[in-house]
């Protein structure tokens, strides 16, 4: 694609479709706003759903897949249960940020991100998120003062689940994982095979339309 | 005729013998009433009190009855009796249920049902039964003025139902709009896909069809007569004429497409390029499911952007302030012509607002976004020939940001006008009125023709009095109101169907076409029998008028809003029964009072009025006349009773069967016999008129708002004189009008007219 993108076309629309999670929902949305009014973060978006999906139909791939917005759900599921056309709003919405990580375009040093990769790191070693380890990176995550700032101010909620035996002191060690770690590194991996040739047989198909 | 004989009949059901002293009662039409012959019943209703009623006119050769009960409007399946002449005092809804059940209530409830009683006596006096007049003829022959999709529907009905149908079509052939069209939008489950239009099929079934008769080239040279005998001229292109006779017309002559050479923001004209829908249909017809080829160099279409409400609601001088109805369907199908043949064609459509009628539309609208069809909330500011390609400009009303995009094809949504043919209303009838004096318009009526008037062909070519055509109602469509009474127009026996009468797609005009035909058979049938069509069906009174006693002076012949009214060589009056909707407007209208109905006169409502009996100033009593609109008020009154809703005792109610048959005189003859006040209560009216005569409202209006010279020659406050637009529903408000009144009065003070 050497000219300028040519709006308003179907091109990025059909990425979407090949790459994102629900992303053949996008065209049935007939821009009513019910979404973008129910969001309870609604005014803090840059581009609340209806924009984001009139923005994949206007064939503005960078600005869609560069934005922060999609990674300000807290999958409160608002918009799924109110949407008219019954569109998955929510799944669309960590699909493309899910979609604009893997192609490397999503926004640098945004909390949720860190947040995500952290989980994600912390479920792939064992097989099970491991909570105590996670909330300590969490912790740290800024930095030694912060995170003894955090540890301190978390104290006593901490002694408290110590001894109503809420918290292994244990598990920050190492912790328990489930009982076929194997397996579900094969599963993720045969999944990971599977996006990765759809995603590239999408960008076959849209080299070849330019 | 035959000697009257009266008889009353009074009820003492629903508890009116527990809160009435019915004795009195029928002390008051013995005496004052002079009925001869009166009865008592506990329940007049109950087949024995049926019984009784219908053995005295059986063995009393009773032709006049007054049933004192109910209202009208109840029971008219038990107090169904043939060929008498009935009053009904409305002691229950009128009298019992809006009044409270006191000891300190019981004076002034007794004087309400006694004047009712005097009333209905009175009225009765006056009343004959309506006898058939000689004009009915039974022409089982229905004429479709149009060959499209609604005539040739509507001519097959009328077919199928057994009736003969001349079809008349201007063009050379059968098919009208929809034969342009390459496929029409989906009417049947799923819903999905264009469909066939079906047409060249419908017109074969027309044609070989033996009880249809189609003139092709042909128009409507003259119309005349009334339903059930209508005579008519058809002049053939080759020169020649024809006449038929025909019991009903339906006018199904369609649309013409808006002209976009008007819209000169979006070049059409600039470039083969920019085309209207039609265009894109012939297009589609040409490229016949392969891919669609833009006519500038033949180059295969990859985008293409339609452009929706093109001078269309808009207000801009030049555009139509209306919505099409069915662009943003066809814009729909037209994509999907694009999509079907290849899918990776792109295809926007610039909406501000989508509108997707029928049935299946949303459907529709779904399988064309499944189909990847773009649309986007955007207002196209222009569109400009680039050299191969076009540059759209359009504003995205979602992303809130100009853009500049590129096509191939630009599709102008445009709307549709009617083919409604002369304005009959536009100059020289106001004229005429402003001769005919109070029933001008107050505004001065603009002397110079409206801009550059093109010539327009009349499509009936009525000989009637009032025009060669139709009355519009809003931009130039045949006034057939939309929700309450569609098909019917202005014109008893003619029909209006199809975009003529309102803009709309093929589906809706298939239903219009229907619906049309099966008014026009009513119609028919009702005249062939001499009873009124819609919305008094079945009525045989008519109008009959006293020719001695006319001056000529044209009132009831311009103010008739059905057009029944012709003229003789001297200007006189010519009643066509077949083409009176009987709502007395013309009764309402003449100056000097020679109208009137066998059972609906002058005579009847002002002897009601004047059979009151008012008290003097001393009682302190006053008395309010309430001239109620029986279409709307009266049924709301009934509902008033029905919900308990109390109101002043004071006030004596009249239902009349339109506010425009209300005649000044009555509210002449109220004041001077000593009313405190006169309330009249009718539709709505003006262009959302909700009055079921269309026009008998807003005359009523226009007569009222004269009355105050009256009032002031009689040295009375224009207080005393107010004229409401009532909905059926306005079931609060009613009674506050009505004790309005008694308070006002009592402000202002009693009539000085008692005597």
């Amino acid at each position: 694609m050497s000219q300028a993108v040519e709006k308003y076309r179907n091109t990025f629309l059909r990425e979407v479709e090949a790459n994102v999670e629900e992303g053949q929902w996008v065209k049935m949305c007939m821009q009513c706003g019910v979404c973008s009014g129910s969001c309870p973060l609604g005014p803090h978006w840059e581009h609340p759903p209806q924009e984001i999906f009139m923005m994949i139909r206007a064939n503005k791939r960078e600005e869609v897949l560069t934005s922060s917005s999609m990674w300000f759900c807290t999958s409160c599921y608002n918009c799924i249960a109110r949407c008219p056309r019954e569109l998955p709003i929510t799944h669309i919405m960590h699909g493309l940020a899910h979609y604009a990580q893997r192609q490397g375009l999503a926004p640098k040093e945004l909390p949720t991100a860190k947040f995500a990769k952290r989980f994600w790191d912390n479920l792939l070693k064992k097989g099970r998120v491991n909570e105590l380890q996670l909330g300590l990176q969490l912790y740290f995550m800024n930095g030694l003062a912060e995170g003894i700032k955090t540890s301190l101010k978390m104290q006593k909620v901490g002694l408290g689940m110590l001894k109503t035996k809420r918290m292994d002191p244990m598990e920050a060690l190492g912790g328990h994982g489930c009982k076929d770690i194997k397996g579900l590194k094969a599963a993720l991996n045969k999944a990971k095979q599977i996006e990765e040739t759809k995603a590239a047989k999408a960008l076959e198909r849209l080299q070849s339309k330019s | 005729m035959a000697d009257k004989k009266f008889a009353a009949y009074l009820c003492k059901g629903c508890g009116l013998g527990e809160r009435l002293n019915i004795n009195q009662l029928a002390a008051v039409a013995t005496k004052e009433g002079k009925i001869p012959l009166i009865k008592q019943h506990d329940l007049l209703c109950s087949s024995e009190g049926v019984a009784l009623i219908q053995g005295d006119i059986d063995s009393e050769q009773i032709t006049h009855l007054m049933i004192a009960a109910c209202s009208k409007r109840a029971k008219t399946e038990a107090f169904n009796f043939e060929n008498v002449a009935m009053s009904r005092a409305n002691l229950r809804e009128g009298v019992i249920w809006v009044r409270p059940d006191t000891e300190a209530a019981k004076e002034n409830t007794q004087e309400m049902a006694e004047d009712y009683i005097r009333m209905s006596c009175a009225e009765l006096k006056y009343m004959n039964i309506p006898a058939p007049s000689q004009e009915q003829g039974r022409i089982p022959h229905i004429l479709v003025v149009g060959g499209g999709i609604t005539g040739m529907t509507s001519a097959l009905e009328a077919a199928k139902a057994g009736y003969h149908v001349t079809l008349v079509e201007k063009t050379a052939a059968l098919g009208g709009m929809a034969a342009q069209l390459h496929r029409r939008v989906a009417y049947q489950s799923p819903f999905k896909d264009p469909q066939p239009t079906g047409i060249a099929d419908l017109a074969k079934q027309v044609q070989s069809h033996q009880k249809i008769k189609v003139h092709l080239n042909s128009t409507v040279a003259d119309t005349s007569g009334a339903p059930g005998r209508f005579a008519i001229t058809i002049a053939h292109e080759s020169g020649g004429t024809s006449t038929e006779n025909v019991g009903a017309i339906i006018q199904a002559s369609g649309f013409k497409p808006y002209d976009a050479q008007k819209l000169t923001e979006f070049s059409f004209g600039k470039s083969p390029d920019i085309i209207d829908q039609l265009g894109l249909e012939a297009l589609a017809r040409q490229a016949n499911g392969g891919p669609i080829k833009r006519p500038s160099d033949g180059k295969e279409v990859q985008k293409v952007t339609f452009i929706q409400c093109a001078g269309q609601r808009s207000q801009t001088e030049g555009h139509l302030p209306y919505c099409s109805g069915h662009c943003c369907l066809t814009s729909v199908k037209q994509a999907m012509y694009f999509k079907d043949a290849n899918p990776e064609v792109d295809t926007l459509i610039l909406y501000t607002d989508l509108r997707m009628p029928g049935f299946g539309g949303e459907n529709f609208y779904r399988s064309g976004q499944d189909k990847g069809i773009l649309f986007t909330k955007g207002q196209a500011s222009s569109v400009l020939p680039n050299g191969g390609d076009l540059t759209v400009k359009f504003k995205d009303l979602i992303l809130n940001e100009e853009v500049e995009d590129t096509a191939d094809l630009v599709v102008l949504a445009t709307g549709m006008l009617p083919n409604s043919g002369i304005d009959i209303e536009a100059i020289p009838l106001k004229v005429e009125e402003k001769k005919a004096g109070d029933s001008a318009s107050e505004e001065p009526v603009a002397a110079s023709p409206p801009e550059t008037l093109v010539p327009v062909e009349s499509v009936l070519n009525l000989s009637y009095r009032q025009g060669k055509d139709m009355p519009q109602l809003i931009h130039g469509f045949t006034d057939s109101h939309f929700i309450c009474f569609p098909y019917e127009t202005r014109r008893t026996g003619i029909y209006a169907a199809g975009p003529v009468r309102r803009p709309m797609d093929i589906s809706q005009a298939m239903e219009d076409a229907t619906g049309a035909t099966m008014k026009a058979i009513q119609a028919l049938e009702n005249a062939a029998l001499g009873r009124a069509a819609h919305p008094r069906s079945g009525d045989l009174s008519f109008p009959r008028f006293r020719k001695e006693g006319c001056t000529q002076c044209k009132r009831c012949t311009v103010e008739c809003p059905f057009g029944a009214i012709n003229e003789d060589e001297k200007t006189y009056p010519v009643f066509n029964e077949g083409r009176c909707r009987r709502c007395g407007t013309c009764m309402g209208a003449c100056p000097v009072r020679v109208i009137s109905f066998e059972n609906y006169s002058i005579d009847t409502v002002g002897q009601a009025i004047k059979a009151v009996n008012v008290p003097d100033e001393s009682s302190e009593k006053p008395r309010i006349l309430l001239l109620a609109c029986e279409n709307d008020t009266y049924p709301a009154l009934d509902m008033v009773g029905m919900n308990r809703i109390e109101y002043s005792a004071y006030v004596r109610i009249i239902p009349v069967r339109c506010l425009g048959s209300v005649n000044t005189i009555w509210i002449t003859d109220a004041l001077n016999s000593g009313y405190d006040g006169v309330i009249l209560m009718g539709c709505q009216k003006g262009d959302n008129y909700q009055c079921h005569f269309v026009k008998g409202s807003e005359l009523a209006h226009i007569r009222t708002s004269k009355i105050d010279d009256t009032l002031k020659q009689l040295n009375l406050e224009r207080e005393r004189v107010q004229t409401y637009e009532i909905a059926i529903t306005d079931l609060a408000r009613i009674p506050q009008i009505i004790n309005e009144m008694e308070t006002t009065i009592q402000r202002i003070g009693l009539s000085p007219f008692k005597f």
